[in-house]
């Protein structure tokens, strides 16, 4: 009883810990919240080119580090998300996208989770359609053999 | 029946044959690998073919002025330009292949996110290829650049525009099969023109 209360505790720490980014320094930080919290969300979406797996906010590789920098400061200037994100797509291509866009490349990735769902319902579908709707009733010579197999029924 | 049969048995074939496409595909995928035709952390630069960006920056102590992307626009020959470290193992080891290197093509330098004195005595240990060397000292220079990590190297053709780009420690070999055959090409086309 014990263990499951302090089970749910520890669940409900984790769901009220803010998401932990790897500012490794408090100074890096806007003062304005509103604009830190928009560089954090831009910066969420662009990938660490060392780590290659992690988001710049969440990677503390020194050139993540320069990265998150630099969008502070254009967030600052005032430039628009995708001004920022097209101002890194420029320097580091389509890859430093964790999200890419949809192009002749992308197209299957995007894509598939229709086409596995159109094959799924298209799979289901045929199996369905291929089951007899009532099976016929039996005839003459099967129940006579059915009553031939069975042993008598209602004596046990 | 016999119908429903052979019906049956191609229907058996279908994930046998999946299963020899993924394979295939993954054999080309890791034999790309090993061979070096295929790295799926290479980061493709966009930079190729593009104007390359503007920068300034000074020199290391006791070796120059420094350069720009003015001087490199200049050129009227086929420039390397090289992003290092004296922190860098990879940097170190390539530094005698640069040195060979430099005695067909001119290589520039630029010290990333280097201690100044660090660079300069790196840079002049065993003699420095480089025709001039530059200091980046903050790496933002690099990241207009789309340098990810030292070494990096780009092969400006003049006029300023990038030809070819390197993400790994330069060889003789990759100068001889890569970096040669371009500027051939370039000087060739410059030529007829």
């Amino acid at each position: 009883m014990r263990r499951a209360r302090l089970a749910w505790m520890a669940a409900g720490m984790f769901c009220l810990a803010a998401p932990a980014f790897a500012v490794d320094d408090p100074s890096e930080m806007l003062p304005d919240a509103r604009q830190e919290q928009r560089a954090e969300a831009i910066g969420a979406q662009l990938r660490c080119l060392v780590c290659q797996n992690e988001s710049i906010e969440d990677s503390s590789a020194d050139l993540a580090r320069d990265l998150r920098h630099v969008v502070r400061e254009h967030v600052a200037k005032g430039e628009s998300d995708q001004q920022i994100i097209d101002w890194m797509t420029r320097r580091y291509g389509e890859f430093i996208r964790l999200k890419p866009r949809l192009s002749a490349a992308t197209v299957m990735l995007w894509g598939m989770p229709a086409l596995a769902l159109i094959a799924g319902l298209a799979i289901a579908g045929a199996v369905l359609l291929r089951r007899p709707k009532a099976v016929p009733p039996l005839s003459e010579e099967e129940r006579r053999r059915l009553a031939e197999l069975s042993p008598s029924t209602g004596n046990d | 029946m016999s119908e429903n049969v052979t019906r049956r048995r191609m229907l058996m074939t279908l994930p046998v044959l999946a299963a020899a496409g993924i394979g295939a595909g993954f054999w080309k995928m890791l034999s790309g690998m090993g061979s070096g035709g295929f790295d799926p952390r290479a980061i493709h630069t966009p930079m190729l073919d593009r104007p390359l960006p503007d920068f300034s920056l000074p020199g290391l102590p006791d070796q120059g002025n420094g350069f720009g992307a003015a001087d490199l626009r200049a050129q009227t020959r086929p420039v390397l330009l090289n992003f290092f470290a004296s922190w860098c193992i990879p940097c170190v080891a390539e530094m005698p292949a640069l040195r060979e290197i430099a005695a067909h093509i001119p290589v520039w330098g630029i010290a990333y996110k280097d201690k100044p004195d660090n660079a300069a005595r790196f840079v002049a240990r065993d003699g420095s290829p480089f025709t001039r060397a530059a200091l980046d000292l903050s790496g933002m220079t690099a990241i207009d650049w789309g340098v990810t990590g030292v070494p990096e190297t780009f092969l400006i053709l003049p006029g300023g525009r990038i030809a070819w780009h390197g993400a790994s420690e330069l060889t003789q070999r990759t100068y001889e099969t890569q970096i040669a055959p371009v500027v051939r090409d370039a000087m060739t086309q410059s030529a007829v023109k």
